[in-house]
């Protein structure tokens, strides 16, 4: 009982933290199902997102600042798309990873120049931002809904994948992109679709995120956006589904390593602080290679075979 | 059999004297610009330079060459820095850098062989510690190799990129701190601003030289290795790997031998940065550190090793030296504090990347490499004849 | 033909991709010296034969025997046990799944029938690699050129090879930019590079005019002379097939429909249905 009581808090956390990553890793898996492509640079859009709020939110209220910043992060998105990923649509795969690191780069020189590289205070939100107290642990009222936000998010996003025309064209094309491209699907179309729905939950994941933390750097974007691209992959690239239920994992497994020397002491199992939270960050990417190495394609992930 | 057996010898003597003339050239400048110089930029261009463009040519070796996309450079680097600096912090210093821990590895190569051989034991020393950075890297990597390497490209990528940032966490790990010294940086180890040549009183500086050396030699290695009948069988690898394997390359040893041997040189570069920095800090080798090197050698072009040593040399120098300007307020003659200010210059580096990326996708030098541009001068003239 | 060496053994090969039965309990035999050829409508299972023997996938069931002993070998376990209706599920109990280098350590070479060349070398290069399994050296030592006389020994054969399948003048060119018969000859002397005691030819003569085919005819027929070499090959020209096979195995939906000489198969009544009135009709 005393396990599961410190324990506790730590998991609560981590779905909340979980909640956030899966709404970056769609974007991730999305992207990857149509373009076979690693979007490096989400992260930084995410990141950007967190700073378009700092800046819009000190001259406009809330209500405006939001939905603008939503705007314009799926703006970025998909111009980003367009610029550096679209010309590269007959370069081999390599070409556009490399693009992909390019505008991660940028992104994150622009960010550094814009700031100074000065830490950005996150503005306060109302009501989510809240205290409020949870078996008997204070937290913000964000890390309750977050998971539950994710959740109806997540459900809203595979109605429209499986019951719109886009949504259909976009699984057709994830299935077999040259086959779709001559059954007459505008290719360009759904690419573009993919980018905005995945840039707008980055957006989204992106208030919930850094509510909890103190503020945006440069850097904000590189950690949370790798470990959401290895929950796409834990759960199998390419399946929605999946890239939640890695994120989930993930993030409850990070939260957890971050006090997991508390709760082994509480428990008696150790005697002093051993310093485990340095692996919390390090661990996701264990959980990744034990994953490729005994299932490549992720826990949903489909078989490929290669032709000879 | 273009150039017969007399012609080669002679090329390749070509090549050698060049690259003595090259060293000499260092050499001198070492001796004529003092640090503080206006012109003591281009000592520290050529010092970053050259450790760049170490690392460059090791990671070309496997993305270029190969056709391995591996995101793992900054973790061997890591190694080799961390490897090399730790086995020459001289012994009375040890207790000052480990401030908080008590040093589990108390012994300096280079101090070590110093009191039996004096200078040349110290030289001595140096080498023993690049090359034991080398191998830790090397080893470690065929460690991550045996699950890694059968990915396929993105999660290879994926996976390397992974590995080196459990590496970095392991370093900074608080109860590996008698050895790594946790999240402190290591300091005063053997490093190049203070390496001297002491010939009949005069001291000579060797501070940018041995870097230069240093990089000079391992690129001549890779060099080697890419022209000779391994460096086709990657290449082979990287055009068709189910074709190399029917012609009976076996395809599991081949990766393993390019991933060592990158991994290798990634050591040494990284020893060789922890020597031109006099620090080493498992924080300063991040992800972020790959993705530059990947950017230089894509500048450069992938699969040119001149090209990868071109990128980097002009990647240090305009991030360093040339564009210094655009963060200080003045470049080229036009003096705008408001824009030109901290930030900015990597800012448009970045877009001069994003150019090069999307529109000169060759880099400077596609997959030529320096030998080719002469021949092609020469070849010319007898074309137009022709013609 | 009961004296002669066997070759190539072939016994109950079942490969199956999820539902898709490929090829279905394919036995045949190639001796010392012969040119055989499989035969059959597209899709009837020819290359994923040639994939099974080569070792790039593991069979589902059934084994492949190269000079007398075992080198692949398979038997269905698990899923494929309940889902495999084979009659020789039972019979196999090793599993033996060499990666396709292994093979060709052995003797066995084959070409690809969407040409494989290695697209940023030389015609030249492209035969030297394939001599890069015959090496002695290891990285050190072909590093610092320790190798000169093998390389020289190597570059010289690579020469000869050269001159007899006629590409010695575009020895410097880029393979990918030879003529398309030529890019075919040169993927065969790549594959003879690796000195192999059997050819395996996967659709030389595809996308051939007749001009080319007749002198591909002479090409495989010459090679199996000076190379001694045994040839197992695939092909739909059926002129190629009739005038140089010894022996051909047709094939039709992953099955073994028939087997015998050229007479043989050219009055074969189940051949002709399945497929070569087919063929004849198409090209009239």
């Amino acid at each position: 009982m005393d396990v599961l009581k410190t324990t506790l808090p730590y998991i609560i956390s981590g779905i909340s933290v979980g909640g956030q990553y899966a709404l970056i890793a769609i974007g991730y898996t999305m992207v990857y199902g149509i373009l076979r492509l690693i979007n490096f640079a989400h992260g930084d859009v995410f990141m950007v997102a967190g700073l378009m709020m700092v800046y819009l939110s000190a001259s406009l209220p809330l209500y405006l600042s939001i939905p603008l910043m939503i705007l314009l992060t799926v703006l970025l998105g998909f111009t980003i798309e367009r610029v550096a990923y679209k010309p590269l649509r007959s370069a081999p795969r390599m070409s556009v990873m490399i693009s992909a690191i390019g505008v991660s780069y940028l992104l994150q020189n622009l960010a550094l120049y814009i700031t100074g590289g000065l830490n950005k205070n996150y503005p306060q939100i109302p009501w989510i931002s809240d205290r409020i107290s949870l078996f008997g642990m204070e937290t913000s009222r964000v890390t309750v809904i977050t998971p539950f936000l994710t959740i109806v998010l997540v459900f809203a996003l595979v109605m429209l994948i499986n019951h719109t025309k886009i949504g259909m064209a976009m699984r057709a094309v994830s299935r077999d992109f040259e086959t779709s491209q001559l059954m007459g699907i505008q290719i360009n179309r759904v690419i573009s679709a993919t980018f905005i729905i995945g840039t707008f939950l980055a957006a989204v994941g992106s208030i919930l995120f850094f509510t909890n933390y103190p503020g945006v750097v440069p850097t904000s974007g590189a950690m949370p956006g790798l470990k959401a691209f290895v929950a796409a992959v834990f759960g199998g690239i390419g399946s929605i589904p999946g890239a939640v239920i890695g994120a989930f994992i993930i993030g409850i497994a990070e939260s957890v390593i971050k006090g997991l020397d508390t709760i082994l002491i509480v428990n008696g199992v150790i005697s002093e602080q051993i310093g485990l939270a340095t692996f919390s960050d390090a661990f996701t990417f264990v959980l990744l290679i034990i994953i490729l190495v005994f299932k490549p394609t992720g826990l949903f992930g489909e078989k490929s075979t290669d032709k000879v | 059999m273009i150039e017969n057996k007399s012609q080669k010898r002679k090329n390749a003597w070509i090549a050698f004297l060049c690259v003595l003339a090259f060293l000499a050239l260092i050499f001198c400048l070492d001796q004529w610009i003092k640090p503080t110089d206006k012109l003591g930029m281009l000592l520290i261009v050529l010092q970053k330079g050259s450790v760049y463009a170490l690392a460059a040519v090791s990671m070309n070796l496997l993305n270029g060459y190969t056709g391995l996309f591996s995101l793992g450079h900054a973790g061997f680097m890591l190694l080799g820095a961390y490897t090399y600096a730790i086995f020459t912090i001289p012994d009375k210093s040890r207790d000052a850098v480990y401030q908080y821990f008590d040093a589990a590895i108390r012994f300096s190569i280079p101090e070590k062989l110093s009191q039996h051989m004096g200078g040349f034991g110290t030289a001595l020393g140096v080498f023993i510690a690049l090359v034991l950075a080398g191998l830790v890297a090397a080893l470690m990597a065929w460690l991550i190799g045996l699950p890694v390497l059968r990915l396929k490209s993105d999660y290879l990528a994926i996976a390397t990129l992974g590995f080196a940032e459990i590496i970095r966490a392991v370093f900074q790990w608080s109860k590996l701190g008698p050895i790594t010294n946790g999240s402190n940086l290591l300091k005063n180890f053997a490093r190049a601003s203070k390496f001297k040549l002491e010939i009949a009183g005069t001291k000579l500086s060797l501070s940018t030289f041995v870097p230069v050396l240093i990089a000079t030699v391992s690129i001549t290695l890779i060099v080697l290795i890419v022209n000779s009948t391994y460096g086709r069988a990657f290449k082979a690898i990287r055009d068709d790997e189910v074709a190399a394997e029917a012609m009976g390359i076996n395809l599991a040893k081949h990766k393993m031998i390019a991933f060592v041997t990158s991994s290798f040189f990634a050591g040494v570069a990284g020893a060789t940065l922890a020597m031109v920095l006099s620090i080493a800090q498992a924080n300063n080798f991040k992800s972020a550190m790959t993705y530059e090197i990947l950017l230089m050698v894509v500048l450069g072009g992938i699969g040119s090793i001149t090209g990868s040593v071109i990128g980097s040399l002009l990647f240090v120098a305009a991030s360093e030296w040339w564009l210094r300007g655009l963060d200080s307020g003045k470049f080229l003659g036009i003096e705008a504090p408001n824009i030109f200010r901290n930030g900015f210059r990597l800012v448009v580096f970045s877009v001069i990347i994003m150019i090069v990326v999307l529109f000169f996708r060759e880099g400077i030098m596609g997959e030529k490499e320096l030998p080719d541009l002469f021949r092609k001068k020469k070849k010319d003239p007898a074309k137009e004849a022709q013609s | 033909m009961s004296e002669q060496k066997t070759k190539l053994l072939v016994e109950h090969v079942t490969m199956q991709f999820g539902g898709v039965v490929a090829v279905n309990d394919l036995s045949m035999e190639v001796h010392e010296g012969e040119i055989v050829a499989i035969i059959g409508p597209n899709g009837a299972g020819k290359t994923t034969a040639f994939n099974v023997i080569t070792g790039v996938y593991a069979p589902t069931n059934g084994r492949v025997s190269f000079d007398g002993s075992c080198v692949v070998e398979n038997y269905p376990h698990g899923k494929m046990k309940k889902s495999y209706l084979g009659a020789n599920g039972d019979m196999f109990h090793e599993i033996k799944e060499p990666t396709p280098d292994k093979l060709t350590a052995l003797g066995m070479a084959r070409t690809f029938q969407n040409i494989r060349l290695w697209k940023s070398m030389t015609v030249f290069d492209n035969i030297l690699i394939a001599k890069h399994m015959k090496r002695s050296s290891n990285l050190f030592s072909a590093a610092f050129r320790l190798n000169s006389a093998e390389e020289e020994r190597h570059r010289a054969e690579v020469m000869d090879l050269l001159r007899v399948v006629g590409l010695e003048d575009e020895k410097d060119d880029l393979a990918t930019s030879l003529p398309y018969g030529k890019q075919r000859r040169l993927e065969i002397a790549r594959a003879l590079a690796t000195e192999p005691s059997l050819l395996l030819l996967d659709e030389p003569a595809a996308g051939m005019n007749p001009q080319e085919t007749g002198d591909l005819t002479q090409f495989i027929a010459q090679i199996r002379k000076d190379f001694n070499v045994t040839i197992l090959l695939i092909e739909h020209h059926m002129d190629l097939v009739m005038d140089i096979s010894d022996r051909i195995y047709v094939l039709d939906f992953g099955r073994l429909i028939a087997h015998g000489t050229p007479d043989e198969i050219q009055r074969n009544e189940k051949v002709i249905d399945a497929y070569l009135g087919v063929v004849e009709d198409a090209e009239d």
